[in-house]
């Protein structure tokens, strides 16, 4: 170990508190945000390889690799989503998401179909 | 990691490393252009794939470089020029009153880290060095059945992320 792990701890967790910081302040756009999710589980996995360099154990660099191919699934779909909702809204507004018709319907029932909700 | 160069050297290092990737995020977060963003969170992984090849971890390292830097990074810009949001001036950006409870919330969580860290709690060392083999076999042995299960979750995402994708009947 080359540094103690306190110091990876130490990073991680600011890394993890810039992700949330980035994900409470840009509401407005949904692109920052998922960046802001992407920088925490960064901090997460460095926590991984940190517990798995310290103990000399292998699991925690397979857990880094299970985040990593969670967060490419992660991803993907959310930027689908993102492009699902520009294409109604023409806007990456979050708050935008809350109203959004079901998929499968015509453009001319959306609003009957959200007027319909209670 | 290697045992021929002095460990005051990859000591420097893993601290040079943090100050970029931390300083880089903080760009990231605060750069209103989401281009620059992503170009700043290039640089803040790069410096991520090092501390891990210092962290005695090359293969998570390797797989960094290749999938947050190149492929989820380059997805985020696919979509930012495909739905051509490169328009900051469209955008608001956030005010004081998002930032307060943010920034109360982290300081919160980094005084407490704080005040647990200033206890002096020594973690024992045990000096064991992790080598690729080690995770290949137990990758491929013991947690075979999760290879599983990740390839599934990806075969879903793909399936989700076309039938969100398409065009529709127009």
């Amino acid at each position: 170990m080359i540094v103690p792990l306190q110091h990876v701890l130490i990073l991680a967790s600011l890394l993890f508190c810039l992700g949330l910081v980035c994900v409470l302040i840009w509401r407005s756009n949904i692109i920052m945000l998922l960046i802001g999710i992407e920088i925490m589980l960064n901090a997460a996995m460095l926590v991984f390889v940190g517990g798995a360099n310290h103990w000399g154990m292998a699991d925690g660099q397979i857990f880094a690799l299970m985040i990593m191919a969670m967060t490419s699934t992660e991803v993907s779909l959310a930027l689908a989503m993102v492009v699902y909702l520009y294409r109604r809204r023409k806007s990456v507004d979050v708050d935008e998401l809350t109203n959004q018709r079901p998929l499968g319907h015509t453009e001319a029932s959306t609003d009957t179909a959200v007027s319909q909700q209670p | 990691m290697c045992e021929d160069c002095c460990p005051d050297m990859e000591q420097t290092l893993f601290y040079i490393l943090a100050a970029v990737t931390v300083v880089a995020t903080v760009f990231a977060i605060s750069e209103k252009h989401p281009v620059h963003a992503i170009v700043y969170l290039v640089t803040s992984f790069f410096a991520l794939a090092a501390l891990f090849y210092l962290l005695a971890a090359p293969l998570i390292a390797m797989f960094e470089v290749i999938i947050y830097a190149g492929a989820i990074m380059v997805l985020f810009m696919f979509v930012i020029m495909m739905l051509d949001l490169g328009h900051p001036e469209n955008s608001a950006r956030p005010g004081f009153w998002q930032w307060l409870p943010a920034l109360l919330l982290a300081g919160a969580t980094l005084v407490a880290l704080g005040i647990l860290m200033s206890n002096r709690i020594s973690i024992p060392d045990k000096a064991a060095v992790v080598s690729i083999r080690d995770v290949a076999v137990m990758l491929f042995q013991k947690y075979g059945v999760a290879i599983e299960i990740i390839s599934m979750q990806l075969l879903f995402a793909a399936v989700g992320a076309f039938y969100l994708g398409r065009r529709g009947k127009q």
